[in-house]
């Protein structure tokens, strides 16, 4: 064993890298759970972006246009699931289920062809001026633009929930959707939206761990990813200052535990690899005192 | 335009004809697939479903579908319970590895003793092992609150690294020349799970699943607990009153699921799969959520929800033999078929009312 093998300063900066997948794909769940809808084909959307973006990125040779399209497939596939949930009236935790299936099985089929290829370079950013800073430059500063896209997205989701007239009526959806349909609001139309939102952030998660992350296309490669985020969002109390803190903290977790396997610790591989989801579960029995919002996962049918 | 009328009762005659409906669609829409993959749609349908069934090589097919059924069924049969209360287990897949885990180490600490009694203690430690492993989101429930779906769910995901460990270390076959993997329990009288009736394809997983079937049919309808599940499904504050403890209800149906998961597991280890190895398990735990749904959570229904999905297996390997279709395509099929189920499933609680104008 050796543990000074460890450098606290690669370690500190490959866990932004670790934590974005988690993070894209955790503010898309949030935005969705924040208006009332529970999406549990995190993890389907997710395989779904990781293929249709490394298809497009590998075939057109573009990162950025991987990303495009993995944000495509991701809210093409979570349409299904709106279209079955709010016009079809289908059991939400059902319909989620079936979306993670049908990914994992859509995306196993589309990525035949893709297996062994490595995808095109994604380089990494040099900030000029900020990641000349010693210590904190390569720690935060020196990353692929896709972590700060990630972040700003984090950003603009809290701006848009707190400060905005449409956050507001997409959080009185969320709240109580019979009382929003009697104001007038579209409790359809929004929660669509949101759903489509959700289905594009897991695309470009999944996308991330395809063509950055890995960077390879292999069969069922999100390994429990979207539903890592899913308990993000409940360890977050659905709150999207707190995802950052709970993507972060996974991500350490992450790489900490692929760092020890490095460094040869006398605990087994496939013990150490548990880590993650036996952290997750810890996250959940500790943060399950959160507020969900009121109308979370319940079928939403205008009666009048 | 067309609006939505919530029935007064759920309608009897679409809750069998959804099921029925969601196959056509997936044959038709799966049909259409396979033509954009490059394949004759016709001969693709047919070989996954009628030629397990009443092709050539039937004779050969038909007790395969069995044995995959077996499997589905026990542990749909368990999930249903759940599924009627409201209470989520996902994660059957990781109850199925543990059952089989701790079912095989019961075993194999016993080797090389030859008595027949050592398979039914295997089959205890199975149940328990799986029992456990299900406990354990359930009790995370009660005590604190935590989401039973993902903690269930991430337990697979710990169930598959300890399986993987289980092969590489404790249970590895000392005779297995370093490979990884356990002794093969099928070749070993003590702890087989033959076939009891030649060419049949039944194992003691289908005696079990039969049994399971026939158990759950009878507690849903004539036990008072069967009622407190649905009541609980139904009304969970109705239920309250009704003096049903939720926690205790969560407990109930987490064990039960877990136990039958763990059941087919044993099963699985000591029979066709014959011993423990990185990846023995194949998803019967996840496929089987798709047989509690499309079997309507009734324990007949499951049945023949068992035997269909068993028919996609087989009929997915004859596809990709035969007419090289890849593999995937079969668990797409599959959850296209969720998928359509829950789609003209909203015909079962509403009814269109035509004319009438929309609102929201």
């Amino acid at each position: 064993m050796n543990l000074s093998a460890i450098d606290p300063l690669l370690l500190l900066a490959s866990l932004m890298v670790a934590a974005t997948p988690i993070l894209l794909a955790a503010i898309g769940e949030l935005v969705v759970e924040r208006a009332g809808v529970l999406n549990l084909g995190v993890e389907g959307m997710m395989i779904a972006g990781a293929v249709t973006g490394f298809v497009a990125a590998t075939t057109t040779g573009s990162p950025w246009l991987g990303f495009l399209a993995a944000a495509g497939g991701g809210a093409a596939l979570s349409l299904v699931f709106g279209l079955l949930t709010q016009f079809l009236l289908s059991n939400q935790v059902a319909t989620g289920l079936a979306l993670t299936l049908f990914g994992l099985g859509l995306s196993a089929l589309m990525g035949q062809g893709y297996v062994g290829i490595k995808a095109p370079a994604f380089p990494d950013w040099h900030i000029p001026l900020l990641s000349d800073i010693p210590v904190i430059g390569p720690i935060v500063f020196q990353h692929d633009p896709m972590v700060y896209v990630g972040l700003l997205i984090v950003l603009a989701v809290w701006l848009f929930l707190k400060f905005t007239q449409a956050g507001l009526v997409l959080r009185a959806v969320g709240e109580n959707h019979d009382a929003a349909h009697a104001l007038g609001y579209h409790v359809r139309r929004v929660r669509l939206l949101a759903i489509l939102f959700g289905g594009a952030c897991a695309g470009l998660g999944g996308a991330y761990l395809s063509l950055v992350r890995v960077p390879q296309w292999t069969e069922g490669m999100t390994a429990g990813a979207g539903w890592i985020a899913l308990a993000i969002v409940v360890f977050a109390s659905w709150k999207p200052e707190r995802l950052v803190l709970g993507a972060y903290l996974f991500g350490g977790v992450t790489v900490l535990q692929l760092n020890l396997q490095a460094a040869g610790v006398a605990v087994p591989v496939e013990i150490l690899s548990m880590s993650p989801y036996l952290a997750t579960i810890a996250v959940l029995v500790i943060m399950s005192a959160g507020r969900a919002p009121g109308s979370l996962g319940r079928i939403f049918h205008a009666a009048r | 335009m067309i609006a939505l009328e919530k029935r007064p009762q759920p309608s009897k005659t679409w809750v069998y004809l959804a099921p029925l409906l969601a196959v056509a669609l997936t044959m038709i829409v799966g049909g259409v697939l396979f033509a954009a993959l490059g394949k004759n749609p016709f001969s693709v349908i047919s070989a996954i479903f009628y030629e397990p069934l009443f092709g050539e090589f039937s004779f050969y097919y038909r007790p395969q579908i069995l044995v995959k059924a077996a499997p589905l069924i026990l542990i749909a049969i368990g999930l249903s319970f759940g599924f009627r209360a409201g209470v989520w287990n996902i994660g059957a897949e990781g109850q199925y590895i543990v059952g089989a885990i701790t079912g095989a180490a019961v075993g194999l600490a016993l080797y090389p003793a030859e008595t027949r009694l050592i398979f039914p203690l295997m089959v205890v430690a199975g149940a328990l092992g799986g029992w456990a492993w299900g406990m354990i989101p359930g009790l995370l429930k009660v005590k604190f609150g935590a989401n039973e779906i993902l903690v269930s769910l991430m337990l697979v995901y710990v169930a598959e690294r300890l399986v993987a460990s289980m092969a590489l270390g404790l249970l590895r076959s000392p005779e297995g020349r370093g490979f990884p993997g356990s002794r093969n329990l099928s070749q070993w009288a003590s702890s087989a799970n033959p076939e009891l009736m030649a060419g049949t394809g039944v194992h003691w997983g289908v005696v079990a699943a039969l049994i399971a079937v026939i158990f759950a049919y009878i507690t849903l309808s004539r036990h008072i607990f069967g009622f407190h599940v649905r009541l609980t499904g139904q009304s969970p504050r109705a239920a309250r009153f009704a003096g049903v403890n939720p926690g205790r209800m969560v407990l109930a149906c987490m064990g039960i699921s877990g136990a039958l998961a763990g059941l087919a597991g044993l099963f699985e280890v000591t029979g066709p799969s014959g011993q423990i190895t990185i990846d023995f398990n194949v998803g019967y735990g996840f496929t089987a959520i798709i047989v509690a749904f499309l079997g309507r959570l009734h324990p007949l229904g499951i049945l023949l929800a068992g035997v269909l999905l068993a028919l996609t297996y087989i009929g997915g390997e004859i596809a990709q033999s035969n007419l090289g279709l890849p593999g995937a395509a079969v668990q797409l099929l599959q959850g296209m078929l969720l998928f359509f189920l829950l789609a003209v499933d909203v015909m079962t609680n509403y009814r269109p009312a035509i004319g009438k104008r929309e609102v929201a």
